[in-house]
């Protein structure tokens, strides 16, 4: 029994790391942030690639997001998957993530048969580590997350689960959900012929469902499937003096041993 | 479901080898203050092959019942039959808050769990409290990189459920020899498909910042493999342990085991040493709570400076050997 069809999940975010706080108002500054392709999600779909190069099967990737995310499928189809799914509605909007593991799991569902699910461990955006267990849950099948490496025969999967101080091997059949962090590969760059066959739709698939395409129940999407909800979001707030010590190396220095010395931490 | 048949606080005592997880008495000493705020029970649930014996560590660190399930199938971790147990004892015990610690193994059973119940669970919690009106817990997190804390809400379902970093909560004192209610849970099992076949344990330990007092970290800004080194040499003067920003992990100058900040550890140390460190809200996402903070940094503008309690602009490359010549004299 040989992998046939592998589905990879991809997630469309602002690029967090590149965000910087204003050292004049200490507000942060939010323009100009690219969109990225999540980064551990980047990791899935190279793994899907690695494994379509050793069994040959069907690389299909997912995302869920508004319109402007058809970026990254397009740039996952430039990497090599074969077929891209795009869902998009009004009605997922304001999904948590057991509303955003419901839709996602309804379009793994009409897709058909499957063999392996990868998804990215977290993405930087929320950083919950959620969507991937939930939908495996939702799915009825074994997952793993956090694997740093994948071992393939046929139907068997050999896997590496990392921990915080070591890792677990892991033994499982397919079908099966894994969660990629940044140990798994190193992600190929887009080729850029395939871009343009991409961005041209040619001999590649890339397809948009909304709700009325999925079997859903529409209570329990977005907003309204959310049993989370949020209270209310504030920046994190900083009081601290800041006082400068000293202009000089040698002042500076010992002013410092002075005020360690004060608050008895040294 | 009704809301109302859901009582009580419940901290999942996380074990690896028989042996607890520091997040797991931290839980308690949280969950202790919530549950006097709400004015109900605070249960500890653990699970494993042999691990009734670790009720006694649960009870003096403040759970009054602690609820076991024992069983072969549960000697290795695994998602598929801890599920069951977790999801089988809240359904039978019916608690309304249900407190996990994020850790990897944490991050990949609660959200299975929360599924299967299908109820609403937050990530990654840095604070709680409790709206004592609506009895809803309230749960703060950083989101977006850290760039904005927010306050999450499980207005409908229950249990309301929480995971929490590691090293954010406090322990409370342990009373020696304190007892409570020990309830064994019976739970039937499905067959599990994923099976963990071998656990490695690596040389390289996780360096425990989050227990330190004093911490020295480097960033981008140590420069070199040398300016680093000299970050290395300022932990060890002050007895303290060596941190680094993401910038300095990436550029090769310590491993990641030493990374503080959103994608690291959360460290409360008594003193934070940034040197080189710019100040993204990454990094302070893991450190912003240290007692005291101390910034070298030779940019006047870094964002670091107003985050500090004390700076110094200036080249690390001299400030800092000028600091252990200072700290040696008398």
């Amino acid at each position: 029994m040989a992998v046939k069809n592998i589905i990879v999940l991809i997630k469309q975010v602002p690029n967090t790391n590149e965000i910087k706080i204003d050292p004049v108002t200490g507000t942060l500054i939010r323009q100009g942030i690219p969109s990225i392709m999540n980064p551990d999600d980047k990791h899935a779909l190279e793994e899907a690639l690695v494994l379509k190069g050793k069994t040959g099967a069907k690389v299909t990737v997912i995302t869920m997001g508004p319109p402007q995310a058809e970026t990254i499928l397009i740039e996952a189809l430039a990497m090599g998957a074969d077929k891209a799914v795009h869902i998009s509605d009004r009605l997922f909007g304001g999904a948590d993530t057991l509303a955003t593991s419901y839709t996602l799991m309804s379009a793994i569902k009409k897709l058909g048969e499957f063999d392996i699910v990868l998804a990215g461990r977290e993405a930087i955006d929320g950083d919950t580590a959620q969507v991937g267990p939930q939908i495996a849950e939702q799915l009825g099948i074994p997952q793993v997350t956090y694997v740093k490496s994948v071992e393939i025969n046929g139907n068997k999967l050999k896997v590496q689960r990392a921990l915080e101080d070591g890792y677990y091997d892991i033994e499982v059949e397919t079908p099966v959900l894994l969660t990629a962090i940044k140990d798994l590969n190193k992600p190929r760059y887009p080729h850029i012929g395939q871009m343009f066959d991409a961005f041209n739709r040619e001999g590649k698939e890339l397809i948009l469902w909304g709700a009325k395409d999925l079997e859903v129940e529409t209570e329990r999407l977005g907003l309204k499937g959310s049993p989370t909800q949020v209270f209310k979001s504030f920046s994190p707030t900083i009081k601290r003096s800041g006082e400068i010590l000293g202009s000089s190396v040698d002042e500076s220095v010992k002013k410092l041993k002075t005020r360690l010395k004060e608050r008895h931490l040294i | 479901m009704a809301l109302t048949d859901y009582k009580g606080i419940m901290v999942y005592a996380e074990q690896r080898e028989g042996e607890l997880q520091n997040v797991a008495l931290e839980l308690l000493g949280e969950g202790k203050k919530l549950a006097a705020k709400l004015g109900v029970e605070l249960s500890a649930l653990v699970l494993g092959k042999d691990v009734k014996k670790l009720s006694d560590k649960l009870f003096e660190y403040g759970a009054e019942k602690v609820y076991f399930v024992e069983d072969k199938i549960l000697d290795k971790y695994s998602t598929e039959a801890y599920t069951d147990a977790f999801t089988a004892v809240i359904e039978a015990k019916k608690p309304e808050i249900v407190m996990i610690g994020a850790t990897t193994i944490g991050r990949d059973l609660a959200p299975r769990v929360s599924a299967r119940l299908k109820t609403g669970l937050t990530a990654d919690c840095t604070s709680l409290d409790i709206d004592t009106e609506k009895r809803l817990i309230l749960q703060t997190r950083p989101a977006f990189g850290g760039n904005v804390m927010a306050t999450i809400i499980c207005p409908n379902h229950r249990p309301q459920m929480s995971t929490v970093r590691p090293g954010v909560m406090e322990k409370s004192a342990p009373e020696k020899g304190k007892k409570g209610v020990l309830e064994e849970v019976k739970v039937t099992f499905s067959d599990i498909k994923a099976k963990v076949v071998k656990i490695v344990k690596e040389a390289k330990k996780q360096v425990s910042l989050g227990d330190a007092k004093i911490i020295v970290s480097g960033g981008r800004g140590s420069g070199s493999q040398k300016g680093f080194n000299l970050v290395k040499e300022l932990a060890k003067a002050l007895g303290g342990e060596v941190g680094a920003s993401r910038a300095a992990v990436e550029a090769g100058y310590v491993g990641k085991e030493h990374q503080v900040g959103q994608t690291g550890q959360t460290v409360k140390p008594e003193l934070y040493i940034a040197c080189g460190i710019s100040g993204a809200i990454q990094h302070l996402a893991g450190m912003q709570n240290a007692r005291t903070i101390i910034a070298i940094n030779k940019d006047p503008n870094a964002a670091i400076f107003k985050l500090c309690d004390f700076g110094i602009v200036g080249d690390l490359n001299e400030v800092i050997p000028a600091f252990i010549e200072e700290l040696k004299k008398a």
